[in-house]
């Protein structure tokens, strides 16, 4: 299992807010939030969050449950609809619900934890429904585009089954394959691999490391060290609705500055 | 039996007139159905509203007031039709609501992931709804749906007493009123001719619920 990622050249003085230009990124800003905050009732979810995402990026989030790193995640294709900021995506705002929402959405891809095929179609179906219904692409080059992604994925023969006749981490295989059919700008991952059996948690995490091998920008919210360190640009660090600590990889895992990042690691890091 | 036996021609169409405005009303209810429980989910607040109003008022009214309002209030504001086009337009209007709500129940089991993983690619509301949700909530509606339109068939009686005419039901009201038949044999007949259709809508349902189920 070749899980290589990206080496990792990090000299020792390096500062919390790495550029991309120092990372796997072309240095132009694509995903920026601006003094994002969200409410659930009394709940500050998100906390006047200030994040951005450069072209070719992979920023990694982590954090504790309910710290708001999946609502941040979903925020930015408006899944999750912010109460105060700006969201920008390549420099347009996200518009109101819509048709130019939807057109804004098909330049995102997402992937869920609980993969979300559709569940009526088959494999093939799945990733030709949206190049076919959104982009208006032909039915027969669609389909060759989407048997190309899944034979890029490892699913290519199971292209004629359903989605309940595969395992998780295949469906979660076609669910990647379904977005990147879109030819979206940035993927947004949305903890990939959390529903999924050990065994099934790297062939998943193979295919993400090598999108990001492929420069394909990437917002993953996650628990796995493993690749946050392999294939992570930058980490980004939640706790109770708030961005703490942003960071290197290498830095944050090795000598995190807040104490909150601190017993978290020392936590997840004890077993 | 004699009454039925000798009168099998004036049975056979006014089955077929039944069967008639089954079919329409069958159509009509589904599709107009199908549209208010859209309208019922859509994230406008106008047609939610519009929605919830249609079913409040068309689902707690009795079927007979629907079809007086139909035949004899729309006459006076000036709206011409023949009856049966009154009686197979308010009989659609009434099951309108109860398939409506039949289907909402489907689209409420469908899971959210679903819808959301289709706006995700960019699908529109109507196309999140007619090419993810829909289809998959109609066959988890299966059930509950084939109860409200059996529920329809023994309806269209209803509207075969407003007038209708030469329908099953009428059948039976011109053997014994004005031929002066006995209602015991002529009635069974009646009853059935309607078993024949709602058994048979029966056995078909069943079909067709093995035939969309999905693994999920």
């Amino acid at each position: 299992m070749a899980r290589t990622g990206r080496v990792w050249i990090v000299s020792g003085g390096m500062t919390t807010h790495r550029t991309a230009a120092e990372g796997g990124g072309s240095g132009e800003p694509l995903v920026v939030l601006d003094h994002v905050d969200k409410w659930y009732g009394d709940l500050h979810v998100l906390q006047d969050i200030e994040l951005t995402v450069h072209r070719g990026e992979v920023v990694v989030v982590i954090g504790p449950s309910g710290s708001g790193k999946s609502t941040l995640c979903r925020a930015i294709n408006r899944l999750e609809p912010i109460d105060q900021g700006t969201i920008t995506l390549d420099g347009e705002p996200l518009p109101a619900e819509g048709k130019e929402l939807a057109a804004l959405r098909a330049e995102v891809g997402m992937v869920f934890q609980s993969f979300n095929l559709f569940a009526h179609k088959t494999i093939l179906e799945n990733v030709m429904l949206g190049p076919v219904k959104v982009r208006g692409i032909k039915k027969d080059a669609a389909e060759k585009r989407a048997r190309e992604l899944l034979d890029r994925v490892g699913v290519g023969h199971q292209a004629a089954k359903y989605p309940a006749q595969l395992s998780g981490g295949q469906q979660q295989r076609v669910a990647i394959a379904r977005a990147l059919a879109m030819e979206p700008k940035v993927m947004l991952f949305d903890e990939p691999t959390s529903a999924l059996d050990p065994e099934m948690i790297s062939e998943v995490l193979d295919v993400m490391v090598d999108l990001a091998e492929r420069g394909m920008t990437m917002v993953v919210v996650t628990h796995e060290m493993g690749f946050a360190r392999t294939a992570g640009d930058r980490v980004v660090f939640m706790a109770d609705g708030a961005i703490v600590e942003e960071a290197t990889p290498e830095q944050f895992f090795t000598n995190p500055q807040s104490d909150r990042a601190k017993d978290f690691l020392g936590k997840i890091l004890q077993h | 039996m004699e009454p039925v036996l000798d009168n099998l021609d004036l049975y056979w169409s006014g089955f077929l007139r039944s069967l008639g405005i089954i079919g329409w009303s069958l159509l009509g209810s589904m599709v107009l159905g199908t549209v208010l429980a859209a309208f019922r989910v859509s994230p406008v607040a106008s047609l939610r509203a519009f929605g919830t109003a249609w079913v409040t008022l068309v689902r707690n009214c009795p079927l007979t007031i629907v079809l007086f309002f139909m035949a004899f209030g729309l006459p006076e504001v000036g709206v011409n039709a023949s009856f049966y086009v009154f009686g197979v337009t308010g009989l659609v209007i009434y099951t309108s609501a109860f398939v409506c709500e039949a289907l909402r129940s489907g689209i409420n089991a469908v899971d959210r992931g679903q819808a959301e993983a289709a706006r995700a690619i960019g699908l529109t509301f109507g196309q999140t709804m007619t090419q993810v949700v829909l289809p998959q909530a109609f066959r988890s509606a299966v059930p509950p749906l084939g109860s409200v339109q059996i529920a329809m068939f023994k309806n269209s009686a209803v509207v075969g007493a407003f007038g209708v005419g030469a329908d099953l039901f009428s059948v039976g009201k011109t053997l014994t009123s004005a031929q002066g038949y006995a209602y015991i044999p002529v009635l069974t007949g009646v009853a059935i001719g309607y078993l024949v259709i709602t058994l048979t809508a029966g056995v078909l349902l069943g079909l067709l619920e093995r035939k969309v189920a999905i693994a999920r």
